[in-house]
């Protein structure tokens, strides 16, 4: 189960990349205006649409990283 | 409304064939549906593709479809707190119910009370988190059926002279027997073809409707100015910032508690089928924004001013929005096919929820207070029974009541899932929160959160006031941290006079 060298086992720190879209969403007001605007669509609804696709590939790279070691 | 024959037909069409599907469902991957296990869970067989679309199909509820909208087309940009709620639930997905499923796994747990009881060891706390998840379960399978209400009535079936209840009935009717007959294998098969309409209709949606209405920016500026933002906070208040950011927070954590997530959750057949779901499932988030903005393009498509829907208006409110874009928009065929797809979106959470709720009931009461000897088939005999009694008092309370009781008790159902958390989520990291703690600090947290929804007449948002600052936080959020508190203070002092503890059955190995 546990062979491989503990040197390679991921740091848990990649865990942290999680926190991103948490501080993003916390922090209203940095996205609650309307410029700029993108094809008519106010920030404040692209941006947080934009956060959904981050969101997710942030948990795929943690997915990955931690997959490889975790088990084989 | 006049009757619409082409959708209606469609519809029916739509809807007799998911019934087929429902009841041939109990042949998929068989089992032996006399097993709670395999009637309640499907036997865990459920892969990373299948369990995509039941998570889908379970948490993305015809209700949502509607009420998001509604609220954006009603309140604006609150409105819009979907979005940062669904960003923020699926990190905790991914971290978290990993773990639920591999101990869950290993100790044959159905519901999250039957973890709670092998962690903690205090068959009380479990009665605490099974009571909790069952009572917050049925005004949310009541909720079902408003989704399912509003599109009859936009279909114009009451000029049948039916009456508007008769076909209510009839969904219910066959929602329950297919249910009863084939456990989570039929909302399961259900959800696939629930699905695939859902993505088609949004996508037509999103494309068409803003070609008819001149693109994406004539549609923001039709919404009034005071709605296209939130109102800045002025003063010593955080005003709608933290309101926002709270909502969409704790609705995050209060999601995966709900028993329909963690049915949905154990039925996966592996550990990384979760973890893949995480990443996968905010495919479905991306379809949540979408349809969310449908709420702007009926401002701007002026559908509330059109004379012929003004008494659907009235009678349901802003939730008649999108069923009423979807008329002016569409041709009838195609109307039909996103109706269908609503009211089967409701009968696939309603589905599950029940299931999940009967689970409960059947594991953590009958089992463990009235009948600890009974067989596994007269548990599952007792689970199949008890869904039909769960579908039916929704159905007499949808009836019966007036919908604002319902959705008075689903806001309250969420300030309430989230008081399990402790036990819960806590359980899956600590044995450090002594049970007797975790049962007080799940009883202030239920008692403080009630009190703040019934203070603000059952709207969500609380105004704390700390240090003459206010803060407008979600009831669930701010009661929750008192739940965290009393636990955190309480169990030093059970340590201390060295009240007794459960034994916990688990072990750390369990949770990997």
């Amino acid at each position: 189960m546990d062979e491989k060298t503990p040197g390679r086992r991921p740091s848990p720190l990649w865990y942290l990349l999680l926190v991103a879209p948490f501080i993003a969403m916390f922090w209203v007001s940095s996205y609650n205006r309307v410029e700029p605007a993108w094809g008519g669509v106010p920030f404040f609804y692209w941006y947080q649409l934009l956060w959904i696709p981050i969101g997710a590939g942030l948990t795929l790279i943690v997915y990955f990283v931690t997959q490889r070691s975790d088990r084989g | 409304m006049p009757i619409d024959w082409v959708a209606l037909i469609v519809f029916v069409l739509l809807f007799a064939f998911i019934t087929v599907l429902g009841f041939t469902a109990v042949r998929w991957r068989r089992g032996n549906l006399d097993l709670l296990h395999e009637w309640g869970l499907a036997g865990s067989r459920f892969g990373t593709i299948v369990t995509w679309f039941l998570l889908g199909g379970d948490l993305y509820t015809a209700y949502t479809f509607i009420a998001v909208p509604a609220l954006m087309f009603g309140a604006g940009a609150l409105g819009f707190f979907a979005v940062p709620y669904t960003v923020m639930v699926y990190p905790v997905v991914f971290v978290v119910f990993p773990r639920l499923w591999s101990v869950a796994r290993s100790h044959g747990y159905i519901t999250a009370a039957d973890f709670v009881r092998g962690r903690h060891g205090n068959r009380w706390l479990a009665l605490a988190v099974a009571i909790t998840g069952m009572v917050a379960t049925m005004p949310y399978i009541a909720l079902q059926l408003v989704g399912i209400q509003v599109v009859i009535a936009a279909l114009g079936i009451e000029s049948l002279g039916l009456g508007n209840d008769l076909p209510l009935i009839i969904a219910f009717i066959i929602l329950a027997a297919f249910t009863y007959t084939s456990g989570l294998r039929a909302p399961a098969a259900i959800a696939i073809v629930k699905d695939i309409l859902i993505w088609i209709t949004v996508i037509v949606a999103i494309v068409v409707i803003p070609i008819e209405l001149g693109g994406y920016g004539k549609i923001f500026a039709a919404v009034p100015p005071a709605k296209l933002l939130l109102a800045s906070p002025e003063g010593n208040t955080l005003g709608n910032y933290s309101a926002y950011a709270t909502l969409a927070f704790g609705s995050a954590l209060a999601l995966f508690l709900y028993p329909h997530s963690v049915t949905g959750v154990l039925s996966a057949s592996n550990r990384l089928a979760i973890s893949r779901n995480a990443a996968f499932l905010p495919a479905y988030s991306l379809l949540l924004a979408l349809i969310a903005l449908l709420g702007y393009m009926a401002i701007a498509a002026g559908v509330d001013k059109v004379a012929e829907y003004a008494p659907l208006f009235k009678e349901h409110g802003a939730n008649f929005a999108v069923p009423a874009l979807i008329l002016a928009m569409f041709p009838s065929w195609f109307a039909g096919v996103a109706f269908a797809a609503i009211a089967i979106g409701a009968l696939v959470p309603a589905a599950i929820m029940s299931i999940a709720a009967s689970n409960l009931w059947t594991r953590n009461i009958y089992r463990e207070f009235i009948r600890p000897d009974c067989t596994p088939v007269q548990e599952s005999q007792m689970a199949k029974i008890v869904s039909l009694i769960i579908k039916f008092g929704a159905l007499v309370f949808v009836l019966g009541l007036p919908l604002q009781y319902a959705i008075q008790l689903q806001l309250l159902g969420g300030v309430w899932i989230i008081q399990t958390l402790p036990a819960v989520i806590g359980g899956l990291y600590t044995r450090w929160f002594h049970d007797r703690a975790l049962v007080l600090g799940w009883f202030a947290g239920i008692a403080a959160g009630t009190a703040m929804a019934a203070s603000q007449s059952f709207r969500p948002i609380y105004p704390l006031h700390i240090a003459g600052w206010t803060i407008p936080c979600y009831a669930a959020f701010a009661s929750l941290i008192l739940n965290l508190v009393v636990v955190i203070g309480l169990t030093p002092v059970f340590n201390a006079i060295r009240a007794g503890r459960g034994e916990d059955e688990t072990q750390a190995e369990h949770y990997v």
